[in-house]
Protein backbone atom coordinates (compact mmCIF):
# COMPACT_ATOMS: atom_id res chain seq x y z
CA UNK A 1 0.00 0.00 0.00
CA UNK A 2 2.12 2.64 -1.78
CA UNK A 3 -0.05 5.78 -0.69
CA UNK A 4 -0.92 4.34 3.10
CA UNK A 5 3.72 3.83 3.70
CA UNK A 6 3.30 7.38 2.07
CA UNK A 7 1.07 8.90 3.94
CA UNK A 8 3.26 7.71 7.04
CA UNK A 9 6.23 8.66 6.26
CA UNK A 10 4.87 12.59 5.84
CA UNK A 11 3.61 12.32 9.09
CA UNK A 12 6.44 10.91 10.51
CA UNK A 13 8.39 13.88 9.34
CA UNK A 14 5.79 16.54 10.29
CA UNK A 15 5.62 15.11 13.96
CA UNK A 16 9.43 15.23 14.06
CA UNK A 17 9.18 18.62 13.60
CA UNK A 18 6.54 19.18 16.24
CA UNK A 19 8.52 17.33 18.67
CA UNK A 20 11.78 19.14 18.04
CA UNK A 21 9.21 22.72 19.40
CA UNK A 22 9.89 22.34 22.73
CA UNK A 23 7.74 25.39 23.50
CA UNK A 24 5.14 24.20 21.05
CA UNK A 25 5.18 21.76 23.27
CA UNK A 26 4.57 23.14 25.89
CA UNK A 27 1.98 25.63 25.12
CA UNK A 28 -0.06 22.54 23.63
CA UNK A 29 0.26 21.18 27.09
CA UNK A 30 -0.76 24.51 28.99
CA UNK A 31 -3.48 26.06 26.85
CA UNK A 32 -6.19 23.14 27.31
CA UNK A 33 -5.07 23.35 31.11
CA UNK A 34 -6.03 27.14 30.71
CA UNK A 35 -8.93 27.02 29.06
CA UNK A 36 -10.91 24.37 31.37
CA UNK A 37 -9.63 26.69 34.39
CA UNK A 38 -10.81 29.61 32.84
CA UNK A 39 -14.06 28.86 31.12
CA UNK A 40 -14.82 26.36 33.98
CA UNK A 41 -14.25 29.67 36.18
CA UNK A 42 -15.43 32.18 34.11
CA UNK A 43 -18.88 30.53 32.90
CA UNK A 44 -19.20 27.98 35.83
CA UNK A 45 -22.14 30.19 37.87
CA UNK A 46 -24.07 28.94 34.52
CA UNK A 47 -24.56 25.41 35.73
CA UNK A 48 -26.52 26.65 38.81
CA UNK A 49 -29.53 27.62 36.32
CA UNK A 50 -31.42 24.56 36.76
CA UNK A 51 -32.71 25.00 32.90
CA UNK A 52 -28.74 24.09 32.39
CA UNK A 53 -29.79 20.47 33.26
CA UNK A 54 -25.88 19.46 34.23
CA UNK A 55 -25.10 20.37 37.80
CA UNK A 56 -21.82 20.74 37.37
CA UNK A 57 -20.06 22.90 34.41
CA UNK A 58 -17.04 21.68 34.66
CA UNK A 59 -18.18 18.54 33.41
CA UNK A 60 -20.27 19.77 31.14
CA UNK A 61 -17.22 21.98 29.46
CA UNK A 62 -14.17 18.92 29.48
CA UNK A 63 -15.52 17.45 26.34
CA UNK A 64 -16.40 20.98 24.73
CA UNK A 65 -12.87 21.92 25.30
CA UNK A 66 -11.13 19.20 23.72
CA UNK A 67 -13.35 20.10 20.55
CA UNK A 68 -11.97 23.48 21.04
CA UNK A 69 -8.71 22.19 20.86
CA UNK A 70 -9.33 20.19 17.60
CA UNK A 71 -10.48 23.32 16.26
CA UNK A 72 -7.65 25.83 17.30
CA UNK A 73 -4.96 22.84 16.64
CA UNK A 74 -6.00 22.28 13.17
CA UNK A 75 -7.23 25.85 11.88
CA UNK A 76 -3.61 26.69 10.73
CA UNK A 77 -1.85 23.56 9.69
CA UNK A 78 -2.05 24.93 6.15
CA UNK A 79 0.90 27.15 7.40
CA UNK A 80 3.54 24.90 7.59
CA UNK A 81 2.34 23.69 3.92
CA UNK A 82 2.72 27.28 2.67
CA UNK A 83 6.04 26.78 3.98
CA UNK A 84 6.90 23.70 2.63
CA UNK A 85 6.21 25.32 -0.27
CA UNK A 86 7.96 28.84 -0.40
CA UNK A 87 10.92 26.87 0.74
CA UNK A 88 10.62 24.59 -2.12
CA UNK A 89 10.25 21.05 0.16
CA UNK A 90 6.98 20.35 -1.50
CA UNK A 91 8.44 20.58 -5.27
CA UNK A 92 11.28 18.40 -3.86
CA UNK A 93 8.47 15.92 -2.71
CA UNK A 94 6.54 16.16 -6.18
CA UNK A 95 9.33 15.46 -8.02
CA UNK A 96 9.24 12.04 -6.70
CA UNK A 97 7.08 9.12 -7.16
CA UNK A 98 5.48 9.85 -4.02
CA UNK A 99 1.54 8.97 -4.03
CA UNK A 100 0.26 12.90 -4.10
CA UNK A 101 -2.53 12.17 -1.88
CA UNK A 102 0.02 11.23 1.30
CA UNK A 103 1.37 14.62 0.76
CA UNK A 104 -2.31 15.74 2.38
CA UNK A 105 -3.18 13.01 3.99
CA UNK A 106 0.00 12.80 5.89
CA UNK A 107 -0.84 16.11 6.81
CA UNK A 108 -4.49 15.78 7.63
CA UNK A 109 -3.17 12.90 9.80
CA UNK A 110 -0.37 14.68 11.77
CA UNK A 111 -3.04 17.61 12.60
CA UNK A 112 -5.45 14.56 14.08
CA UNK A 113 -2.87 12.81 16.50
CA UNK A 114 -1.64 16.01 18.07
CA UNK A 115 -5.46 16.98 18.93
CA UNK A 116 -5.77 13.49 20.36
CA UNK A 117 -2.94 13.84 22.35
CA UNK A 118 -4.25 17.32 23.68
CA UNK A 119 -7.64 16.04 24.33
CA UNK A 120 -6.36 13.34 26.91
CA UNK A 121 -4.80 16.28 28.97
CA UNK A 122 -7.80 18.15 29.15
CA UNK A 123 -9.86 15.49 30.15
CA UNK A 124 -7.23 14.43 32.85
CA UNK A 125 -6.93 18.14 34.10
CA UNK A 126 -11.15 17.82 33.94
CA UNK A 127 -10.95 14.82 35.93
CA UNK A 128 -8.38 16.64 38.26
CA UNK A 129 -11.26 19.93 38.40
CA UNK A 130 -14.12 17.42 39.66
CA UNK A 131 -15.68 15.89 36.26
CA UNK A 132 -15.98 12.60 35.42
CA UNK A 133 -15.55 10.61 32.53
CA UNK A 134 -18.22 8.34 33.11
CA UNK A 135 -18.19 6.62 29.32
CA UNK A 136 -14.84 4.51 30.66
CA UNK A 137 -12.47 3.51 27.69
CA UNK A 138 -15.12 3.42 25.22
CA UNK A 139 -16.25 6.59 26.15
CA UNK A 140 -12.70 8.27 25.79
CA UNK A 141 -12.22 6.62 22.03
CA UNK A 142 -15.51 8.11 21.14
CA UNK A 143 -14.14 11.52 22.56
CA UNK A 144 -10.89 11.02 20.63
CA UNK A 145 -12.66 10.01 17.39
CA UNK A 146 -14.81 13.07 17.53
CA UNK A 147 -11.54 15.75 17.82
CA UNK A 148 -9.92 13.37 15.53
CA UNK A 149 -12.52 13.81 12.52
CA UNK A 150 -13.70 17.42 13.63
CA UNK A 151 -9.03 18.17 13.20
CA UNK A 152 -9.06 16.24 9.67
CA UNK A 153 -11.56 17.84 8.16
CA UNK A 154 -10.23 21.41 9.42
CA UNK A 155 -6.89 20.82 8.88
CA UNK A 156 -8.27 19.77 5.72
CA UNK A 157 -9.87 23.29 4.96
CA UNK A 158 -6.92 24.88 5.78
CA UNK A 159 -4.85 23.00 3.66
CA UNK A 160 -7.04 23.32 0.66
CA UNK A 161 -7.20 27.12 1.23
CA UNK A 162 -3.47 27.59 1.53
CA UNK A 163 -3.30 26.23 -2.05
CA UNK A 164 -6.07 28.07 -3.07
CA UNK A 165 -4.76 31.66 -1.52
CA UNK A 166 -1.14 30.67 -1.26
CA UNK A 167 -0.73 33.47 0.97
CA UNK A 168 -0.32 33.12 5.30
CA UNK A 169 -2.55 36.15 5.90
CA UNK A 170 -5.14 35.22 4.05
CA UNK A 171 -5.22 31.95 5.19
CA UNK A 172 -5.36 33.12 8.72
CA UNK A 173 -8.00 35.86 8.33
CA UNK A 174 -10.55 33.26 6.76
CA UNK A 175 -9.84 30.43 9.39
CA UNK A 176 -10.22 33.54 12.27
CA UNK A 177 -13.21 34.97 10.87
CA UNK A 178 -14.94 30.78 11.16
CA UNK A 179 -13.41 29.72 14.38
CA UNK A 180 -15.03 31.97 17.25
CA UNK A 181 -18.96 32.05 15.97
CA UNK A 182 -17.90 28.06 14.81
CA UNK A 183 -17.96 27.76 18.60
CA UNK A 184 -20.84 29.86 19.42
CA UNK A 185 -23.26 28.84 17.10
CA UNK A 186 -22.77 25.08 19.66
CA UNK A 187 -23.38 23.44 22.38
CA UNK A 188 -19.57 23.40 23.26
CA UNK A 189 -19.99 26.16 26.40
CA UNK A 190 -23.68 26.57 26.80
CA UNK A 191 -26.56 24.18 27.23
CA UNK A 192 -28.71 24.18 24.19
CA UNK A 193 -31.73 24.74 26.48
CA UNK A 194 -30.63 27.96 27.23
CA UNK A 195 -29.94 29.27 23.45
CA UNK A 196 -32.17 31.61 21.64
CA UNK A 197 -33.92 28.99 19.37
CA UNK A 198 -32.18 30.36 16.07
CA UNK A 199 -28.95 30.13 16.97
CA UNK A 200 -30.01 25.96 18.12
CA UNK A 201 -31.59 25.39 14.89
CA UNK A 202 -27.87 26.73 13.26
CA UNK A 203 -25.97 24.38 15.76
CA UNK A 204 -27.42 21.73 13.79
CA UNK A 205 -26.17 22.19 11.03
CA UNK A 206 -22.43 23.14 12.18
CA UNK A 207 -20.24 20.35 12.36
CA UNK A 208 -18.16 21.48 15.61
CA UNK A 209 -21.60 20.94 17.19
CA UNK A 210 -21.36 17.44 15.71
CA UNK A 211 -18.13 16.80 17.26
CA UNK A 212 -19.37 18.35 20.47
CA UNK A 213 -22.53 16.36 20.55
CA UNK A 214 -20.59 13.29 19.80
CA UNK A 215 -18.03 13.87 22.26
CA UNK A 216 -19.97 14.30 25.09
CA UNK A 217 -22.31 11.40 24.39
CA UNK A 218 -19.12 9.39 24.97
CA UNK A 219 -18.00 11.35 27.92
CA UNK A 220 -21.08 10.79 29.53
CA UNK A 221 -21.43 7.30 28.69
CA UNK A 222 -24.40 7.49 27.11
CA UNK A 223 -23.80 4.68 24.92
CA UNK A 224 -21.84 4.42 21.25
CA UNK A 225 -25.65 4.22 19.68
CA UNK A 226 -25.87 7.88 21.07
CA UNK A 227 -22.94 9.12 19.47
CA UNK A 228 -23.18 7.30 16.48
CA UNK A 229 -25.65 9.82 13.58
CA UNK A 230 -23.30 12.68 15.26
CA UNK A 231 -20.49 10.47 14.36
CA UNK A 232 -21.29 9.50 11.38
CA UNK A 233 -22.23 13.27 10.18
CA UNK A 234 -18.89 13.89 11.41
CA UNK A 235 -17.00 11.35 9.27
CA UNK A 236 -18.83 12.37 6.35
CA UNK A 237 -18.23 15.64 6.31
CA UNK A 238 -14.10 15.02 7.26
CA UNK A 239 -14.10 12.87 3.72
CA UNK A 240 -15.79 15.86 1.50
CA UNK A 241 -12.93 18.12 3.35
CA UNK A 242 -10.42 15.82 2.66
CA UNK A 243 -11.93 15.11 -1.04
CA UNK A 244 -11.83 19.18 -1.56
CA UNK A 245 -8.31 19.50 0.10
CA UNK A 246 -7.25 17.00 -2.59
CA UNK A 247 -9.21 18.76 -5.85
CA UNK A 248 -7.16 22.14 -4.44
CA UNK A 249 -4.11 20.18 -4.37
CA UNK A 250 -4.66 19.27 -8.22
CA UNK A 251 -5.70 22.74 -8.63
CA UNK A 252 -2.32 24.08 -7.33
CA UNK A 253 -0.35 21.41 -9.62
CA UNK A 254 -1.84 22.14 -12.49
CA UNK A 255 -1.72 25.91 -11.73
CA UNK A 256 2.28 25.38 -12.09
CA UNK B 1 17.31 5.33 -26.53
CA UNK B 2 18.77 8.04 -29.06
CA UNK B 3 18.34 10.89 -26.74
CA UNK B 4 17.75 11.10 -22.92
CA UNK B 5 15.61 14.32 -23.30
CA UNK B 6 13.95 14.87 -26.49
CA UNK B 7 11.42 17.85 -26.46
CA UNK B 8 9.15 18.46 -29.93
CA UNK B 9 7.17 21.94 -30.13
CA UNK B 10 6.73 23.20 -26.71
CA UNK B 11 5.00 25.44 -25.20
CA UNK B 12 3.19 26.79 -21.99
CA UNK B 13 0.77 29.01 -21.23
CA UNK B 14 0.16 30.64 -17.98
CA UNK B 15 -3.82 32.05 -17.33
CA UNK B 16 -3.91 35.69 -18.78
CA UNK B 17 -2.53 35.09 -21.61
CA UNK B 18 1.05 34.88 -20.60
CA UNK B 19 3.39 32.93 -23.14
CA UNK B 20 6.58 31.24 -20.85
CA UNK B 21 7.15 28.88 -23.98
CA UNK B 22 6.57 29.60 -27.72
CA UNK B 23 7.14 25.83 -28.53
CA UNK B 24 10.82 25.00 -27.77
CA UNK B 25 12.61 21.94 -28.94
CA UNK B 26 15.90 20.56 -28.39
CA UNK B 27 17.22 17.17 -27.50
CA UNK B 28 19.84 16.23 -24.80
CA UNK B 29 22.21 13.06 -25.73
CA UNK B 30 22.98 10.34 -22.92
CA UNK B 31 25.60 11.50 -20.64
CA UNK B 32 25.61 14.85 -21.98
CA UNK B 33 25.92 17.96 -20.06
CA UNK B 34 23.81 20.49 -21.84
CA UNK B 35 23.02 24.03 -20.43
CA UNK B 36 20.36 26.47 -21.17
CA UNK B 37 20.95 29.77 -21.01
CA UNK B 38 19.31 32.88 -20.80
CA UNK B 39 17.86 35.76 -18.70
CA UNK B 40 14.76 35.71 -15.97
CA UNK B 41 11.76 35.05 -17.29
CA UNK B 42 13.20 33.63 -20.29
CA UNK B 43 11.53 30.28 -19.82
CA UNK B 44 14.46 28.21 -18.16
CA UNK B 45 12.54 26.84 -15.10
CA UNK B 46 9.57 26.39 -17.09
CA UNK B 47 11.12 24.34 -19.64
CA UNK B 48 12.83 22.42 -16.20
CA UNK B 49 9.79 21.93 -14.41
CA UNK B 50 7.39 20.48 -17.51
CA UNK B 51 10.65 18.33 -17.77
CA UNK B 52 10.65 17.15 -14.38
CA UNK B 53 6.44 16.58 -14.20
CA UNK B 54 6.16 19.66 -11.83
CA UNK B 55 4.22 21.03 -14.54
CA UNK B 56 1.78 20.79 -17.21
CA UNK B 57 2.98 21.63 -20.71
CA UNK B 58 0.43 23.62 -22.89
CA UNK B 59 1.28 21.75 -25.98
CA UNK B 60 4.03 19.86 -27.31
CA UNK B 61 5.58 16.46 -26.16
CA UNK B 62 8.56 16.20 -23.80
CA UNK B 63 10.49 12.07 -23.71
CA UNK B 64 12.60 12.61 -20.40
CA UNK B 65 15.05 9.08 -20.16
CA UNK B 66 12.09 7.74 -23.20
CA UNK B 67 8.94 7.83 -21.03
CA UNK B 68 6.56 10.90 -21.86
CA UNK B 69 6.40 13.58 -18.79
CA UNK B 70 2.68 13.86 -19.77
CA UNK B 71 1.85 9.99 -20.14
CA UNK B 72 4.44 8.59 -17.52
CA UNK B 73 5.34 10.69 -15.08
CA UNK B 74 5.92 8.17 -12.45
CA UNK B 75 8.39 6.78 -14.47
CA UNK B 76 10.11 9.79 -15.28
CA UNK B 77 10.38 10.37 -11.97
CA UNK B 78 12.27 7.41 -10.93
CA UNK B 79 14.87 8.18 -13.10
CA UNK B 80 15.41 12.13 -12.93
CA UNK B 81 17.20 14.19 -9.98
CA UNK B 82 15.58 17.27 -9.41
CA UNK B 83 17.79 20.23 -7.82
CA UNK B 84 15.35 23.28 -7.70
CA UNK B 85 16.21 26.68 -8.00
CA UNK B 86 14.98 27.39 -4.46
CA UNK B 87 16.66 24.52 -1.92
CA UNK B 88 14.29 22.05 -1.62
CA UNK B 89 15.79 21.57 1.90
CA UNK B 90 13.87 21.14 5.42
CA UNK B 91 15.40 23.62 7.53
CA UNK B 92 14.36 22.12 10.34
CA UNK B 93 15.07 18.77 9.52
CA UNK B 94 18.79 17.73 9.66
CA UNK B 95 20.89 16.96 6.61
CA UNK B 96 20.64 13.10 7.08
CA UNK B 97 17.08 13.24 7.52
CA UNK B 98 16.58 15.53 4.41
CA UNK B 99 18.39 12.60 2.00
CA UNK B 100 16.93 9.88 3.68
CA UNK B 101 13.26 10.88 3.73
CA UNK B 102 13.85 11.56 -0.09
CA UNK B 103 15.35 8.02 -0.26
CA UNK B 104 12.26 6.76 1.33
CA UNK B 105 9.69 8.58 -1.22
CA UNK B 106 11.58 6.55 -3.89
CA UNK B 107 10.69 3.27 -2.02
CA UNK B 108 14.27 2.52 -0.50
CA UNK B 109 13.70 -0.05 2.70
CA UNK B 110 14.63 2.24 6.23
CA UNK B 111 18.17 0.60 6.01
CA UNK B 112 19.15 1.16 2.53
CA UNK B 113 18.18 4.95 2.94
CA UNK B 114 19.97 5.37 5.63
CA UNK B 115 23.30 3.73 3.62
CA UNK B 116 22.61 5.79 1.08
CA UNK B 117 22.11 8.73 2.59
CA UNK B 118 25.55 8.16 4.54
CA UNK B 119 27.14 7.69 0.98
CA UNK B 120 25.83 10.44 -0.35
CA UNK B 121 26.42 12.69 2.46
CA UNK B 122 30.20 11.60 2.52
CA UNK B 123 30.71 12.02 -1.10
CA UNK B 124 29.34 16.04 -0.75
CA UNK B 125 31.44 16.48 2.32
CA UNK B 126 28.95 17.03 5.01
CA UNK B 127 29.60 13.64 7.34
CA UNK B 128 30.35 16.23 10.08
CA UNK B 129 27.34 18.44 9.70
CA UNK B 130 25.10 15.64 8.82
CA UNK B 131 23.49 15.67 12.23
CA UNK B 132 22.72 19.14 12.23
CA UNK B 133 19.99 21.37 11.50
CA UNK B 134 19.80 22.43 7.97
CA UNK B 135 19.07 25.82 9.14
CA UNK B 136 22.76 26.10 10.71
CA UNK B 137 24.22 25.41 7.03
CA UNK B 138 25.96 28.03 4.66
CA UNK B 139 24.71 28.46 1.35
CA UNK B 140 27.27 26.46 -0.11
CA UNK B 141 26.39 23.39 2.01
CA UNK B 142 22.78 23.95 1.61
CA UNK B 143 23.42 23.30 -2.11
CA UNK B 144 25.64 20.24 -1.91
CA UNK B 145 22.85 19.06 0.41
CA UNK B 146 20.45 19.78 -2.28
CA UNK B 147 22.37 17.86 -4.75
CA UNK B 148 22.86 15.12 -2.74
CA UNK B 149 18.88 15.04 -1.90
CA UNK B 150 18.59 14.73 -5.92
CA UNK B 151 20.70 11.74 -6.38
CA UNK B 152 19.58 9.23 -3.60
CA UNK B 153 18.05 7.29 -5.96
CA UNK B 154 20.95 7.57 -8.29
CA UNK B 155 19.19 8.62 -11.13
CA UNK B 156 20.01 8.25 -14.93
CA UNK B 157 19.32 12.19 -15.45
CA UNK B 158 20.08 15.33 -12.78
CA UNK B 159 18.39 18.69 -13.46
CA UNK B 160 20.03 21.16 -12.03
CA UNK B 161 17.88 24.98 -12.49
CA UNK B 162 20.81 27.70 -11.41
CA UNK B 163 22.46 25.54 -9.24
CA UNK B 164 25.23 28.49 -8.32
CA UNK B 165 23.15 31.25 -7.71
CA UNK B 166 23.32 33.24 -5.20
CA UNK B 167 26.87 31.34 -4.34
CA UNK B 168 30.17 32.88 -3.07
CA UNK B 169 33.04 32.30 -6.15
CA UNK B 170 34.35 29.43 -3.64
CA UNK B 171 31.08 27.04 -2.88
CA UNK B 172 30.85 28.09 -7.20
CA UNK B 173 34.20 26.08 -8.36
CA UNK B 174 33.32 23.47 -5.77
CA UNK B 175 29.69 22.82 -7.39
CA UNK B 176 31.38 23.04 -10.98
CA UNK B 177 34.47 20.46 -9.70
CA UNK B 178 31.41 17.96 -8.68
CA UNK B 179 29.13 18.63 -11.94
CA UNK B 180 32.21 17.53 -13.91
CA UNK B 181 32.63 14.90 -11.27
CA UNK B 182 29.06 13.20 -12.23
CA UNK B 183 29.41 13.79 -15.58
CA UNK B 184 32.19 11.83 -15.58
CA UNK B 185 30.29 8.97 -14.03
CA UNK B 186 28.15 9.18 -16.80
CA UNK B 187 25.25 11.08 -15.45
CA UNK B 188 23.17 12.78 -18.22
CA UNK B 189 23.12 16.83 -16.90
CA UNK B 190 21.24 19.99 -17.84
CA UNK B 191 21.09 22.78 -16.28
CA UNK B 192 20.14 26.09 -16.10
CA UNK B 193 21.80 29.71 -16.14
CA UNK B 194 22.20 33.07 -16.39
CA UNK B 195 26.20 32.94 -16.50
CA UNK B 196 27.96 32.29 -20.18
CA UNK B 197 30.97 31.29 -17.78
CA UNK B 198 29.68 28.49 -16.42
CA UNK B 199 27.68 27.27 -19.43
CA UNK B 200 30.86 27.32 -21.24
CA UNK B 201 32.79 25.37 -18.15
CA UNK B 202 30.24 22.61 -17.74
CA UNK B 203 28.27 21.91 -20.81
CA UNK B 204 28.57 20.35 -23.99
CA UNK B 205 26.50 22.23 -25.60
CA UNK B 206 24.30 25.40 -24.67
CA UNK B 207 20.87 26.52 -26.04
CA UNK B 208 20.09 30.16 -25.48
CA UNK B 209 16.59 30.78 -24.70
CA UNK B 210 14.84 34.60 -25.08
CA UNK B 211 11.44 35.31 -24.13
CA UNK B 212 10.26 31.86 -24.65
CA UNK B 213 11.84 30.71 -27.93
CA UNK B 214 15.13 29.05 -28.30
CA UNK B 215 16.96 30.87 -30.51
CA UNK B 216 20.26 29.34 -30.95
CA UNK B 217 22.13 26.16 -29.77
CA UNK B 218 25.75 24.43 -29.71
CA UNK B 219 29.01 24.29 -28.42
CA UNK B 220 30.11 26.98 -26.35
CA UNK B 221 32.72 27.53 -28.62
CA UNK B 222 30.48 27.85 -31.47
CA UNK B 223 28.35 30.42 -29.36
CA UNK B 224 31.51 32.62 -28.72
CA UNK B 225 33.19 32.57 -31.93
CA UNK B 226 30.17 34.18 -33.19
CA UNK B 227 30.47 37.44 -31.18
CA UNK B 228 33.54 37.89 -33.26
CA UNK B 229 35.91 39.31 -30.49
CA UNK B 230 36.15 40.81 -27.36
CA UNK B 231 34.25 44.25 -25.80
CA UNK B 232 36.29 47.34 -25.04
CA UNK B 233 33.95 50.15 -23.18
CA UNK B 234 35.28 53.72 -22.95
CA UNK B 235 33.78 56.79 -21.01
CA UNK B 236 34.81 60.01 -22.09
CA UNK B 237 35.35 62.65 -19.52
CA UNK B 238 32.85 64.68 -21.75
CA UNK B 239 29.47 63.38 -22.28
CA UNK B 240 28.72 65.65 -24.55
CA UNK B 241 31.47 64.37 -26.74
CA UNK B 242 30.04 60.37 -26.94
CA UNK B 243 28.49 60.62 -30.29
CA UNK B 244 31.77 61.88 -31.84
CA UNK B 245 34.04 59.91 -30.47
CA UNK B 246 32.06 57.06 -31.69
CA UNK B 247 32.56 57.95 -35.12
CA UNK B 248 36.63 58.55 -34.32
CA UNK B 249 36.44 54.93 -33.13
CA UNK B 250 34.48 53.52 -36.31
CA UNK B 251 37.38 54.44 -38.61
CA UNK B 252 39.88 52.52 -36.99
CA UNK B 253 41.50 48.97 -38.48
CA UNK B 254 40.16 46.22 -36.45
CA UNK B 255 37.26 47.93 -34.91
CA UNK B 256 34.27 46.01 -36.10
CA UNK B 257 31.31 48.07 -34.37
CA UNK B 258 30.93 50.74 -31.83
CA UNK B 259 27.37 51.21 -29.70
CA UNK B 260 26.29 54.06 -27.49
CA UNK B 261 24.99 53.26 -24.13
CA UNK B 262 24.92 56.22 -22.65
CA UNK B 263 27.68 57.70 -21.55
CA UNK B 264 29.64 55.07 -22.75
CA UNK B 265 30.42 53.24 -26.23
CA UNK B 266 31.40 49.81 -26.24
CA UNK B 267 33.60 48.80 -28.98
CA UNK B 268 33.64 45.41 -30.25
CA UNK B 269 37.05 44.65 -31.27
CA UNK B 270 39.81 41.69 -32.16
CA UNK B 271 41.83 41.60 -29.05
CA UNK B 272 40.39 44.00 -26.61
CA UNK B 273 43.31 44.10 -24.24
CA UNK B 274 45.42 44.31 -27.08
CA UNK B 275 43.62 47.52 -28.49
CA UNK B 276 43.32 49.48 -25.82
CA UNK B 277 46.01 51.50 -26.28
CA UNK B 278 45.31 52.83 -29.93
CA UNK B 279 41.65 53.44 -29.29
CA UNK B 280 42.56 55.38 -26.20
CA UNK B 281 45.43 56.84 -28.41
CA UNK B 282 42.92 57.96 -31.89
CA UNK B 283 40.75 59.86 -29.13
CA UNK B 284 43.24 61.48 -27.50
CA UNK B 285 44.42 62.87 -30.60
CA UNK B 286 41.12 63.69 -31.33
CA UNK B 287 41.57 65.79 -28.05
CA UNK B 288 38.88 63.52 -26.07
CA UNK B 289 40.02 63.20 -22.67
CA UNK B 290 39.22 59.37 -21.49
CA UNK B 291 37.68 58.36 -18.27
CA UNK B 292 37.57 54.88 -18.07
CA UNK B 293 38.83 51.92 -20.39
CA UNK B 294 37.91 48.25 -19.63
CA UNK B 295 38.31 45.14 -21.78
CA UNK B 296 35.94 42.21 -21.23
CA UNK B 297 35.53 38.59 -23.15
CA UNK B 298 32.37 38.23 -24.46
CA UNK B 299 29.29 38.03 -21.95
CA UNK B 300 26.10 36.30 -21.58
CA UNK B 301 24.85 40.15 -22.65
CA UNK B 302 26.80 40.09 -25.71
CA UNK B 303 25.53 36.41 -27.01
CA UNK B 304 22.16 38.11 -26.63
CA UNK B 305 23.04 40.96 -28.04
CA UNK B 306 24.01 38.84 -30.82
CA UNK B 307 21.81 36.38 -31.57
CA UNK B 308 18.35 38.20 -30.42
CA UNK B 309 19.14 41.37 -31.57
CA UNK B 310 18.07 42.94 -28.47
CA UNK B 311 19.73 43.28 -24.99
CA UNK B 312 18.17 41.60 -21.98
CA UNK B 313 14.99 42.11 -21.66
CA UNK B 314 13.79 45.50 -19.92
CA UNK B 315 16.69 47.20 -22.08
CA UNK B 316 15.71 49.36 -25.47
CA UNK B 317 16.30 47.34 -28.68
CA UNK B 318 19.39 48.80 -29.91
CA UNK B 319 20.72 48.72 -33.32
CA UNK B 320 20.67 45.14 -34.12
CA UNK B 321 24.02 43.17 -35.43
CA UNK B 322 23.31 40.19 -38.10
CA UNK B 323 21.72 37.51 -36.65
CA UNK B 324 25.01 35.01 -35.94
CA UNK B 325 25.29 32.28 -38.22
CA UNK B 326 24.50 29.47 -35.16
CA UNK B 327 23.06 26.20 -35.70
CA UNK B 328 19.36 27.28 -36.38
CA UNK B 329 16.61 25.35 -34.73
Amino acid sequence: MKPVRDSWLVFLRLLRLTLRMPVWIAMAVVQPILWVVLFGGLFGAVARLPEFGVGSYVQYLAPGVAIMTALFGSAHSGLSLLGDIDRGVLDRMLVSPVARGALIAGRVGHAAFLVVFQASIILAVAGWRGAQMRGGAAGFAVVCLAAALLSASVSAVSNGLALLARRTEILIAIMNFFLLPMIYLSTMLMSERLMPGWIASVARFNPVNWAVVAARAGYEGAGFAAALPALAALWVFAAGCVAAATLAFGRYRRSL
Amino acid sequence: MTSAIAVQGLRKEYPHGVEALRGISFDVRPGEVFALLGPNGAGKSTTVRILTTLAAASAGRAEVAGFDVAGAPDEVRRRIGYVAQTSGGDVYATGRENVELQGRFYGLARGEARRRAGELLEAFQLTAAADRLVRTYSGGMKRRLDVAIGLVHRPRILFLDEPTAGLDPESRAALWREVGRLSQGGLTILLTTHYLEEADRLAQRVGILDRGALVAAGTPDALKSSLRGDRVRIVPVDAARVEESARHLQELPGVASVLIEGAALSARVEHGARSIPALVGSLERHGVAVAEVAASRPSLDDVYLQVTGHSFPGDEPGAAPARAPLEAL
